[in-house]
């Protein structure tokens, strides 16, 4: 196998992946004198390429031909429900997107940038204080991170100075400084930039739900309210609201992305070496399996090639990099028969369901004009910001409005309320009352790890390379579905002081199966967790594999269990968090940073 | 930066102007009868009425004719390898066949249940009898060999949908009607001065990517 790969001239560190993680990951590696190779599976990608007006802003090619996103005729998972069924693989794109390409998700995405609540970050020992062990439901693999909020806050911080991101303060150095989130923990600064304006949905739903008696705030959105410059250097243009987000290189250069914020000055610097089209198919180890040596990779002309390097960080897509664990054999694969094993276990994704309100007919509602992280939202009902005691579930959702730019074939396929035909004059009427008058209501809640829900290699099917594809095993859970039937409850009293003239409160059914072939979110978490302990963490709380020292793995795949938040500003806190520590000690002493 | 949208609508003077008259289109990849089921489904998919144009004058038939020549309608995109299992509906679609293979068996099937049923082909149906058939399919209820009619006529939907409102740079939303119809600014893709005029309708009318405008 790897003897016959073509070895390279070894380097210090190989970075899999050429997104957010990626992108920090080789920064601080080259900033600490590092040779550095980032392998990125797909194409390479530019702003001025991809990005550029007027081409760029294309509904069809942006969104429903995925431009930006992973390639599925070369790889894909297999998901089933529960272990009973036969997994199958997800041949279209559409319950999630995953990227692919130079600035991977972090191209695409739409730029909610939050910090993680203190809370979530050791929610196992919070729910335990707060309502004692019995109250977490069996089968329910609640976990604490590991790590605390005040150690996070300075990468936190670093991280929103990095991207530029918009938003208001509620509390600096323990002042409250501003009509920001009430429940946010203070800072140790404002955010780099003032918050977006409020679109007109926004304006409303701020102004409702103050009204009803909860906390709106704007959200934290990396996408550029002014123009900016970051630390790196590198510039950003204020946001114009085009509504061309996710899906989309944005052509204004406002909403943060590694292709705009880092790799201009990544690329240019002499220890910094990007291939794309590389795809990596195992991490080598040397012979007593505790130490990585490298990675063999397919490159561009199809040939396999193997990198030496002292480090591998794993800096790949949530599932990939759990799959490329599982692949290379690092870690103990998570089996939930015995209950043991660490990779694959604690699989997660994101708990969204969609409300929506219609206004009076005179009432322009504009839903095209949109900010990807832009919006308010409350969290009277996120984390453990209200009590769960007589609820008896754990976790939250945060609610919110947040009109990144609904699209004309979005708006077509959204269609009519709840009972209008999908076609013909019926559907055209109330389509087009539903386009020009309507908003969208999101309940953003979190989604706990299960025994049962988990990731492993597929026993059937492969990938264009010849290797297992990854198996998703997930349904939505009891908790859960309570959680949000809860919160979303709560959306009819908002909207009614919105004026509504007639409302759809979109919640999750029981007894209705996770669906693979409606969009919902491309939040997928945990598989290869972090944590304090070895028996149920693959990784320690430096990010840093408990088996292979010398392999790092930076994503959402450390999320022990979902939250109410957006991913980006975690990996992205979590990445400098592991390079600060990198760095600082094991560049010095390489071994377990943690006993 | 913020009159990179003023520009494209600037182009537009010395452009296309008026509405040009409906070319004959001759389709690539539909033979005569697959083109003219094509005719008839879109029409009653998106009729015309007061509401706005219907897909025939987005000229969406022509897109989707356009779209079957792109990887895309092969299946490039979609994960495509064997074997193929058929599982529960929310697990995915999980047929061997890519977009054309779609509608060459999916067309066929809708001819061969108006032949059975009423002695013609689909477009010679009256429309409230074509409309029967496209709920018939649209439900599940009738089966084309071994492609369930959902799984054709939601790939016909979708991309009827596409047609009527995507730029017209890709052969369908002609004259930027399926825009004007939503009120939807299209490639405007700047409004800076607009993002707190509250209520009130954007003035400018749709822009598409070549400059036309609406």
């Amino acid at each position: 196998m790897s003897d016959d790969a073509r070895r390279l001239k070894p380097v210090d560190v190989v970075v899999v992946g050429g997104g957010w993680a990626g992108s920090i990951m080789a920064k601080e590696m080259t900033e600490a004198g590092r040779t550095v190779v980032m392998l990125e599976r797909g194409p390479d990608r530019s702003t001025a390429g991809e990005g550029a007006y007027p081409a760029s802003i294309d509904e069809l090619e942006g969104n429903f031909r995925y431009k930006l996103f992973q390639d599925l005729s070369k790889s894909t998972v297999t998901i089933r429900n529960n272990a009973s069924q036969t997994a199958l693989p997800y041949r279209r794109m559409a319950a999630f997107l995953p990227g692919e390409g130079v600035g991977g998700a972090g191209l695409h995405w739409s730029g909610v940038h939050f910090r993680m609540p203190p809370d979530d970050l050791r929610l196992r020992s919070r729910v335990i204080e707060k309502y004692g062990a019995k109250f977490i439901p069996e089968g329910m693999n609640l976990q604490d991170y590991g790590v605390t909020y005040e150690e996070l806050e300075p990468f936190f911080d670093k991280a929103e100075k990095v991207f530029g991101t918009s938003g208001e303060a509620y509390k600096v150095n323990g002042q409250v400084v501003g009509q920001g989130n009430v429940f946010s923990p203070s800072r140790s600064d404002h955010f780099p930039l003032p918050p977006l304006k409020d679109v007109y949905t926004a304006h409303l739903f701020r102004k409702a739900a103050a009204e009803v008696g909860f906390h709106p705030y704007s959200l934290p959105a990396a996408n550029a309210s002014q123009q900016y410059t970051n630390p790196y250097g590198v510039q950003m243009g204020p946001c114009n609201f085009c509504g061309y987000c996710s899906g989309y290189a944005c052509y204004m250069y406002s909403k943060a992305s590694p292709n705009v914020n880092i790799l201009p000055v990544l690329r240019r610097h002499p220890l910094f070496e990007l291939r794309a089209n590389c795809h990596v198919l195992r991490v080598e180890r040397d012979s007593t399996g505790k130490r990585a040596t490298g990675v063999t990779y397919t490159d561009a002309e199809g040939k396999v090639v193997t990198q030496p390097a002292e480090m591998v960080i794993l800096t790949a897509f949530q599932f990939h990099n759990v799959r490329l664990m599982l692949l290379s054999g690092i870690g103990k694969p998570y089996d939930p028969v015995r209950n043991e094993g660490v990779v694959g276990r604690n699989f997660v994704y994101q708990n969204v369901t969609t409300s929506v309100v219609w206004l009076d007919p005179k009432v322009e509602t504009n839903q095209y004009i949109g900010a990807g992280g832009g919006g308010v939202a409350f969290d009277d009902f996120n984390s453990e910001n209200f009590d769960h005691g007589p609820l008896g579930f754990v976790g939250g959702s945060p609610v919110w409005v947040n009109q990144a730019g609904v699209k004309a074939i979005a708006g077509a396929h959204s269609g009519g309320p709840p009972g209008t035909p999908r076609w013909g004059s019926a559907w055209k009427a109330g389509m087009i009352d539903t386009y020009r008058h309507s908003l969208r209501i999101d309940a953003h809640g979190a989604n706990m790890a299960y025994r049962d829900v988990y990731l492993d290699l597929d026993p059937t099917w492969k990938d264009a390379y010849g290797q297992p594809l990854l198996r998703m095993t997930f349904d939505w859970k009891d908790n859960d579905i309570r959680m949000n039937r809860y919160v979303v409850d709560k959306i009819g009293n908002v909207a009614k002081a919105m004026g509504a003239r007639n409302v759809h409160l979109g919640m999750r059914e029981f007894g209705k199966p996770f669906d693979t072939r409606q969009y919902q979110t491309t939040h997928l978490g945990g598989g290869a967790v972090m944590g304090t302990d070895p028996q149920t963490s693959a990784l320690n709380r430096y990010m840093q594999s408990w088996d292979v020292h010398n392999v790092f793995v930076i994503g959402a795949n450390a999320f022990p269990q979902g939250t109410g938040y957006n991913p980006t500003g975690m990996v992205a806190a979590l990445a400098y968090w592991a390079a600060y520590h990198i760095r600082t000690t094991y560049l010095a002493h390489p071994g377990p940073l943690a006993g | 930066m913020q009159g990179l949208a003023g520009v494209a609508a600037c182009s537009t003077v010395s452009g296309t102007g008026a509405a040009a008259p409906p070319r004959p289109y001759t389709p690539v990849f539909f033979n005569a009868a697959e083109w003219n089921f094509l005719l008839a489904a879109c029409d009653r998919l998106i009729p015309a009425d007061a509401n706005g144009p219907g897909a025939l004058a987005l000229n969406v038939p022509r897109f989707i004719d356009q779209q079957m020549t792109m990887p895309y309608a092969q299946g490039a995109q979609w994960y495509m390898a064997a074997p193929f299992v058929q599982g529960p509906d929310n697990l995915g679609y999980q047929l061997p066949y890519p977009p054309r293979d779609l509608y060459r068996h999916g067309i066929a099937g809708m001819n061969a249940h108006a032949a059975t049923r009423h002695a013609r082909p689909f477009a010679a149906l009256a429309p409230d009898v074509q409309d029967d058939l496209l709920r018939a399919a649209e439900g599940g209820k009738l089966v084309f060999g071994d492609v369930p009619s959902a799984a054709f006529f939601d790939q016909l939907l979708a991309n009827v949908m596409e047609g009527a409102f995507s730029d017209p740079i890709h052969g369908g939303n002609t004259g930027l009607g399926g825009w004007a119809m939503l009120g939807f600014p299209g490639a405007r893709a700047d409004f800076m001065d607009w993002v707190d005029r509250y209520g009130v309708h954007y003035p400018l009318g749709s822009v598409s990517i070549t400059g036309e405008t609406a």
